[in-house]
């Protein structure tokens, strides 16, 4: 069978498992190519409709392009958007480089929503080629009271059995990308159609590759300007995916100590 | 270049410190993988660490491993050779990691097994290749790693590389190659050098290349396994991802452990653009449509009509255990197969395996990181395979809300009675039969009724149980009311579990009229097969009756509408409509109801009946009384 679909209906399977466990489910919107996916995959496994809020972690510092394309999707998919600012930059971590602390304003975002809403389980869209930690974490992932990721203790996980149940009060991350990778993103965008902000493809020969917030996500040089043209990128490229945001090279481990604290 | 195709999974195993992430370092970088980032990240963390290029940084991100030089959780890598691309997992060698081993390597094809020349064969390098041939992973190549240590030397090599594949052969793994190589200094990865000019075999890139593709599921017997049921209007959707095989469009499928056969009608479309499904295979999920209006729920399964699945309430399983707490005989943990979830007793742990010297000794229980063979006992019935190429003979189990641990199931438990007879010596009774029929009056007998739905068997059976004991008879009427609730509630309806009905009611039957009582009792049971079992169940105090009357007249009186509901397809497998009956060839009793009246049938029953249990009167019954005291 084509890869593609057989990671569609992996994770097809994965999503309607969080919806069958869980009562309180929310999914994490980031606006970058990967949540679209997600979403568009929530579409299919619920015949047609997110049938659960989603949730963009708003800092303020998207681009205009970004903020433009969460308007218009909101309303042609028809999301129930949560869209809460989060909490300042002065409410961080102040040990934090200062790139990773702009990322810590989204755990902080992250938590608040979780106390406002109540989420038992949360659905983000990580990948584990993107970043090693990433590489090491569970589909169904179960965070402490703190919303905090305990490295050294994770469940087994195996033969498409999830840890679906928990203590009250515990809450779990679901990683339904988890094995997906990021060609494989774009070969299914192509394959689907599905809508991206523009920012994604090369202008003036630089492109993002990575979608975060003004300041601390750079553009990388690439004459990219197409989906076909950037999965022919990806074919050949050396660098990393996140090789323009900030905070995963200001220390070797900040980016662990950023997820072992709840981040994503 | 190679696109679209599902990388082929490899899981590097063996015991800590004999090099895997090192090696797995090694390969990404002579694989022209490790990206410009990477290769600056790793030199600069090791400066850090005073030490020479770690490769084993790579895959060892988190500080904790870097620091202690260990992999702590399994991880993925990418990588491509001219032949295919690859999804390499890293699996950490430490005892108190097996539970992130068996994570990682349970997704594999294939593994590649290091094994450190200095050291040899360790018990955690036993554990690890057992486990895989417990995930079913049996493509390995050997990489006989630190060569450099013993400066390339072809006889200590072939020493060891003799003693591992003799291992291997004993449980069951022919490797594809046993390769020498030092993954340090990037030797037989993917070349050979010179010190090494001896070895004839591949390089370890050479040896994964060897690998057979995997074989497919999309050929095996259909099963998927239900996870929801979603309503659209009246409609009720199932929703699941296929286990193995394919569905079209019109297939026939049978719902287990009810039994029900279900018609697809349609793929659900997700939105008003999808162009209709006709059909689907494994791997991908789907929604289904039924034509029939079923009951169908989470943990149902649903498999091809021409290869059900096994359905029993207790199972033979290879366990190997995860949790920190041994699994113990007696303890109650949940056993889910698919999105089946059941509560089993763990009664009997049968051989625990060694893992230093692959030797089965007894036990009472299962310590962590342990494989034993295991009977679970589950109150709801079981639906499972044995073969286990099949999702559906992999099961996991959980305690605690959390999984703990890998069943593979091998086959149905003996039954407890079958189980455990050998050990019981039945205790004759201290009071004869003859006692107890001069006591009554009467001696036990019973009366087993057959017919379709509507032939009068339940209207007969109940008048007779008054006039019975009006009659000063010790009598009573076992129906499907009576034991389907209680004694019976874990049986469904499908071939077997119908069987299994009638044969525990032919042995309640049987105790009550050894008991001294006149038992009728009051199935449909129109297989000759369970009648005739029945029949030798209970031994001379067996009398069947057959209520006859044609599937016509029965149609028509349909007292309880339910030969309407199978006609309309709402129950499956109706006796008369959509099942055959097999009329009784010598009964001892005929009641044919469409020439009888209901009280003719009742009394040509009622004096059939006292003839044949030995009715004494009143009168007679005390005088016997006195002799039986006598004697």
């Amino acid at each position: 069978m084509d890869h593609l679909t057989q990671l569609e209906g992996e994770s097809i399977y994965i999503l309607r498992e969080a919806r069958n466990r869980f009562d309180r489910l929310g999914m994490l919107w980031s606006l970058g190519k990967d949540s679209n996916v997600m979403i568009w995959l929530a579409r299919k496994a619920f015949l047609g409709r997110v049938p659960f809020p989603v949730i963009h972690l708003d800092t303020g510092l998207e681009f205009d392009e970004t903020y433009a394309f969460r308007a218009k999707y909101k309303d042609v998919w028809d999301l129930d958007l949560i869209a809460d600012d989060c909490p300042p930059i002065e409410a961080t971590d102040p040990t934090l480089p200062s790139g990773a602390r702009v990322a810590a304003r989204k755990s902080l975002g992250l938590n608040q929503a979780i106390d406002r809403y109540a989420f038992e389980g949360l659905i983000a869209g990580i990948r584990r080629d993107e970043q090693s930690t990433r590489a090491k974490e569970r589909v169904f992932s179960p965070r402490s009271s703190t919303n905090g990721w305990d490295v050294r203790s994770q469940p087994p996980e195996f033969w498409n059995q999830f840890n679906t149940d928990f203590a009250p009060g515990t809450h779990v991350r679901i990683h339904p990308l988890l094995n997906w990778t990021e060609v494989d993103i774009w070969r299914y965008i192509e394959r689907e159609s599905i809508p991206v902000v523009d920012l994604y493809f090369a202008k003036n020969g630089r492109r993002f590759r990575s979608l975060g917030e003004k300041g601390i996500t750079e553009t990388v040089p690439s004459e990219a300007d197409s989906i076909q043209a950037i999965i022919a990128e990806l074919e050949t490229t050396k660098t990393s995916e996140r090789a323009g945001r900030t905070m995963d090279h200001e220390s070797e481990d900040a980016f662990e100590r950023l997820r072992v604290g709840g981040y994503l | 270049m190679i696109k679209f195709l599902k990388p082929y999974p490899i899981v590097v195993v063996g015991h800590v410190d004999h090099g895997k992430s090192t090696l797995i370092g090694r390969l990404l970088h002579d694989a022209g993988k490790l990206g410009d980032g990477k290769a600056d990240e790793i030199h600069a963390a090791s400066k850090r660490r005073n030490r020479e290029d770690e490769f084993a940084f790579a895959l060892d991100s988190l500080r904790l491993e870097r620091d202690q030089g260990i992999t702590v959780d399994t991880s993925r890598v990418w990588f491509k050779t001219d032949k295919r691309p690859y999804v390499i997992i890293d699996a950490p060698g430490h005892f108190e990691f097996v539970r992130n081993m068996v994570t990682g390597a349970h997704a594999a094809e294939g593994a590649v097994l290091v094994v450190d020349i200095g050291e040899g064969i360790s018990e955690q390098t036993r554990r690890h290749a057992y486990l895989l041939t417990i995930l079913g992973i049996r493509q390995v190549v050997v990489a006989v790693n630190k060569m450099d240590m013993v400066n390339y030397d072809e006889t200590t090599f072939n020493a060891m590389a003799d003693g591992i594949k003799e291992f291997l052969s004993s449980i069951g793994i022919t490797p594809i190659s046993v390769i020498p190589i030092s993954a340090k200094a990037g030797l037989g990865v993917a070349y050979h050098g010179d010190e090494t000019r001896w070895f004839a075999g591949p390089s370890i890139l050479e040896g994964l290349d060897l690998f057979p593709e995997p074989e497919s599921i999309k050929d095996a017997p259909f099963r998927m396994s239900v996870q929801d049921v979603y309503k659209e209007g009246d409609n009720r959707i199932a929703v699941g991802r296929i286990d193995a095989g394919s569905l079209r469009v019109g297939d026939a499928v049978v719902l287990q452990p009810s039994g029900r056969v279900l018609t697809l009608a349609k793929f659900q479309p997700w939105s008003d653009d999808d162009t209709p499904q006709i059909s689907a295979a494994a791997g991908q999920s789907v929604a289904l449509n039924f034509e029939q209006a079923a009951f169908v729920q989470r943990g149902d399964l649903l498999v091809a009509q021409e290869s059900r699945a096994q359905t029993a309430s207790s199972v033979q399983a290879k366990v190997f255990w995860l949790h920190a707490d041994p699994l113990n005989l007696g303890d109650v943990v949940s056993l889910r197969i698919g999105a089946a979830k059941h509560e089993v007793v763990v009664t009997a742990i049968d051989s625990v395996v060694d893992l230093q010297s692959l030797e089965s000794h007894d036990g009472n229980s299962i310590p962590c990181n342990g494989v034993a063979t295991v009977t679970l006992v589950s109150r709801s019935t079981l639906v499972f395979d044995t073969d286990h190429n099949s999702p559906m003979a992999r099961a996991v189990l959980s305690r605690d809300l959390t999984v703990a641990g890998g069943a593979l199931i091998v086959g149905r438990a003996q039954s407890a009675g079958e189980d455990t007879s050998h050990n019981l010596t039945p205790v004759p009774s201290a009071v004869a039969r003859r006692e107890r029929a001069a006591w009554f009056g009467h001696k036990g007998g019973v009366f087993w009724f057959t017919g379709l739905s509507g032939s009068g068997k339940s209207t007969i059976a109940s008048l007779l149980e008054r006039r019975l004991f009006d009659l000063g008879v010790h009598t009573i009427v076992l129906d499907g009311d009576s034991v389907r609730n209680g004694l019976n509630q874990d049986l469904g309806f499908s071939e077997e579990d119908r069987t299994e009905n009638l044969r525990r009611v032919a042995h309640v039957a049987h105790l009550m009229s050894e008991n001294g009582s006149v038992v009728i009792t009051s199935f449909i049971a129109p297989a000759e097969s369970d009648r005739s079992a029945a029949r030798s169940i209970i031994g001379e105090n067996f009398h069947e009756v057959y209520v006859k009357a044609s599937v016509e007249t029965c149609e028509q009186r349909d007292p309880k509408g339910l030969y309407h509901k199978a006609r309309l397809g709402e129950i499956s497998d109706f006796t008369g409509v959509s099942a055959d009956y097999d009329p009784p060839k010598s009964p001892e009793i005929i009641l044919d109801t469409e020439g009888l009246s209901v009280e003719a049938a009742v009394d040509h029953a009622l004096s059939h009946i006292l003839e044949a249990v030995d009715h004494v009167s009143a009168k007679q019954q005390e005088a016997a009384l006195q002799v039986a005291a006598r004697a």
